[in-house]
């Protein structure tokens, strides 16, 4: 399998005031197409920080990130963006829906930036929509979608790029066990249709779907057996 | 790409309806003030332009209050200033007030002028019936009068005044023609005044001279060598001595009028900028207000791959779009005020596409300079704190 992902003595510090902290400590890992992992931690391990440099919403202090072969060090804010558009699929723990726009306008967003134009963006955020089984809730507004539906028409949003990766940040968080429970189905399904998913979660039980998981902890990463 | 900002822009705009409104609503004020107070401005200058205009730019007047030894001007005097070059003619006025008498009914204190035919040719009478004065009329020094329509109205009411006498001072003459009301707006009316002709005038009024001539010119650009040729007659007439007669040249008096009106309307359109810019800061505001609400959404629109330029560039739409929108509001407001205004003032009411293109451009102006800051400063919003911001 080809790697898609590769992090190389990955290290991040922030400053509070004068006094450095750094949260991730040479950081390695490897991710290869058709993966799923999980990055499993408590809360203040650093898996946040993780997942917005593998996400591209931040970049290392030190160390070697590469994606899809772009060395991340080399990009600027503009080719972060790109990045960001094509090879990353967000699912957050709180949906992070727009409420204003229907699910099938929310789905279209990414699309939106990645220069489509209007009909393209609509055939391909319906057929995604429809997929995931939610073509009867196209018109609705978020709020008027359960939880499970809303964290459904998120997933769809990720996925209506065809990213290289599925990078979740607690998707169950905000859902009860059942609906948790289903989405997690989901993915299970979207990683054997090939699709790669990075799954950030604090949840053990969460964790176990993934086929790998590794801890984070203190800022350090450890592999755990594969599944 | 443009046209999904611009989309986007608009969804926002109507999905907080009264809020835009509301931050509209200085840039509302601003440009129909703007617009009332050019476009009553401009009314009234073309008004007064036209009402001086319609009494003749090529027209120079010449008051001879004359010395001891001659007061004002005689009948050569008048010969002499029509001989000079650009002259198409001479009007002068003897004017006096005197008691007027009509079938036993009494008007003091009328306004009584002599004049020539030359008069009723420059259009600064209308006759409303009846015939001018005549060359005739002046020679015989006939005792014939024009009066004004508020003496018809109140000494011939219900009766056609032509061809019936009328007593003044004294002597009487017979009506042959009345005029149009007019409203002079700065030179006064004629409406309360008799005309007869001006050799009749300096017989029976007991005035011995000419003080008032008009001088009317066939080209006005020559108007400044005319009125040097007249100063050469006059000194003559008057033997070089100061202050004797003093020349006015209506064509300097329309341009110094219009420079001030100009002037007027630059200060007041300044003053109602002001108000613009109040409105600006409203727009700065509200976007900012707007901004900080929307943090979570821009970190995400960031985090599904907005680039710092879509950003900005969705947000300075949206305040070039309040501006604009509120520049339109304003114009029309604006219009209805000045039309208004000029239905009750009285003055003409007509739009300049200039003035619609200042208000249009003023207001678009003022979206992108108080727009850009808050746009930038949400395209510099980092995502990671804005996301975590929910």
């Amino acid at each position: 399998m080809a790697e898609i992902l590769s992090m190389k003595n990955i290290c991040k510090s922030y400053y509070i005031g004068e006094e450095e902290l750094e949260v991730l400590h040479n950081i390695n890992l490897t991710i290869h197409t058709g993966e799923f992992l999980s990055i499993l931690g408590p809360s203040g391990s650093g898996k946040s920080t993780m997942m917005n440099i593998i996400g591209c919403l931040d970049v290392p202090s030190s160390g070697k990130y590469l994606l899809s072969g772009n060395d991340i060090d080399d990009l600027d804010e503009i080719d972060l963006a790109k990045v960001r558009n094509k090879e990353i699929g967000f699912v957050f723990q709180s949906f992070q829906l727009l409420p204003r726009m229907s699910a099938l306008q929310n789905v279209e967003l990414p699309l939106i930036y990645s220069g489509l134009s209007s009909s393209e963006r609509k055939k391909r955020a319906k057929s995604i929509l429809e997929r995931i089984g939610l073509s009867d809730k196209m018109r609705n507004l978020p709020n008027q979608l359960s939880g499970g539906q809303q964290q459904r028409v998120a997933i769809a949003r990720a996925l209506v790029t065809e990213p290289t990766i599925l990078l979740a940040d607690e998707p169950t968080g905000a859902l009860d066990q059942k609906t948790g429970a289903q989405v997690m189905e989901l993915f299970e399904e979207l990683n054997n249709d090939g699709r790669t998913i990075i799954m950030i979660t604090h949840d053990i039980n969460i964790a176990r779907h993934a086929k790998r998981v590794v801890n984070i902890l203190d800022g350090y990463l450890t592999e755990q057996e594969v599944l | 790409m443009l046209f999904e900002s611009i989309r986007m822009s608009w969804e926002n705009i109507i999905n907080n309806k009264l809020r835009s409104f509301l931050t509209m609503l200085g840039i509302v004020i601003g440009v129909a003030s703007i617009i009332a107070l050019i476009t009553i401005v401009q009314g009234a200058t073309k008004n007064i332009s036209d009402q001086v205009n319609a009494l003749g730019v090529n027209k120079i007047t010449v008051n001879a209050i004359g010395t001891p030894l001659k007061q004002g001007l005689t009948q050569d005097d008048i010969k002499n200033i029509s001989t000079v070059a650009n002259i198409s003619g001479v009007s002068p006025t003897i004017s006096g007030k005197t008691g007027i008498i009509y079938n036993g009914n009494v008007l003091e204190d009328v306004l009584v002028q002599g004049k020539n035919e030359v008069y009723f040719k420059t259009g600064s009478s209308q006759m409303k019936s009846g015939r001018t004065i005549n060359i005739l009329d002046l020679e015989s020094k006939n005792q014939v009068a024009i009066i004004g329509n508020n003496i018809v109205n109140e000494l011939y009411y219900g009766v056609d005044p032509i061809g019936k006498e009328i007593i003044i001072n004294g002597t009487t003459y017979t009506i042959i023609g009345t005029l149009i009301p007019s409203n002079g707006f700065i030179l006064g009316s004629n409406n309360d005044t008799v005309i007869i002709p001006y050799t009749t005038a300096l017989r029976s009024l007991g005035v011995k001279s000419i003080s008032t001539l008009d001088v009317f010119l066939y080209d006005t650009k020559l108007a400044d060598d005319t009125v040097n040729d007249i100063k050469g007659v006059l000194n003559q007439a008057f033997n070089y001595k100061d202050n004797a007669y003093t020349i006015f040249n209506m064509g300097d008096l329309i341009e110094s009028f219009q420079s001030m009106m100009s002037m007027m309307s630059l200060l007041l359109g300044g003053i109602a900028a002001i108000s613009l810019v109040v409105g600006g800061i409203g727009i700065m505001n509200m976007m900012l207000v707007s901004i900080t609400e929307r943090t979570t959404e821009i970190g995400l629109r960031k985090a599904l791959g907005a680039t710092p330029n879509r950003i900005q560039l969705q947000f300075i739409i949206e305040a070039i779009f309040l501006s604009i929108f509120g520049g339109l509001i304003g114009l029309v407001v604006g219009s209805i005020i000045a039309y208004i205004a000029a239905i009750l003032i009285g003055i003409s009411f007509s739009i300049s596409v200039s003035t619609i293109l200042l208000a249009i451009g003023f207001s678009a102006a003022v979206g992108i300079i108080f727009g850009y800051m808050p746009a930038r400063k949400a395209s510099k919003l980092n995502p990671i704190d804005a996301l975590r911001s929910l």
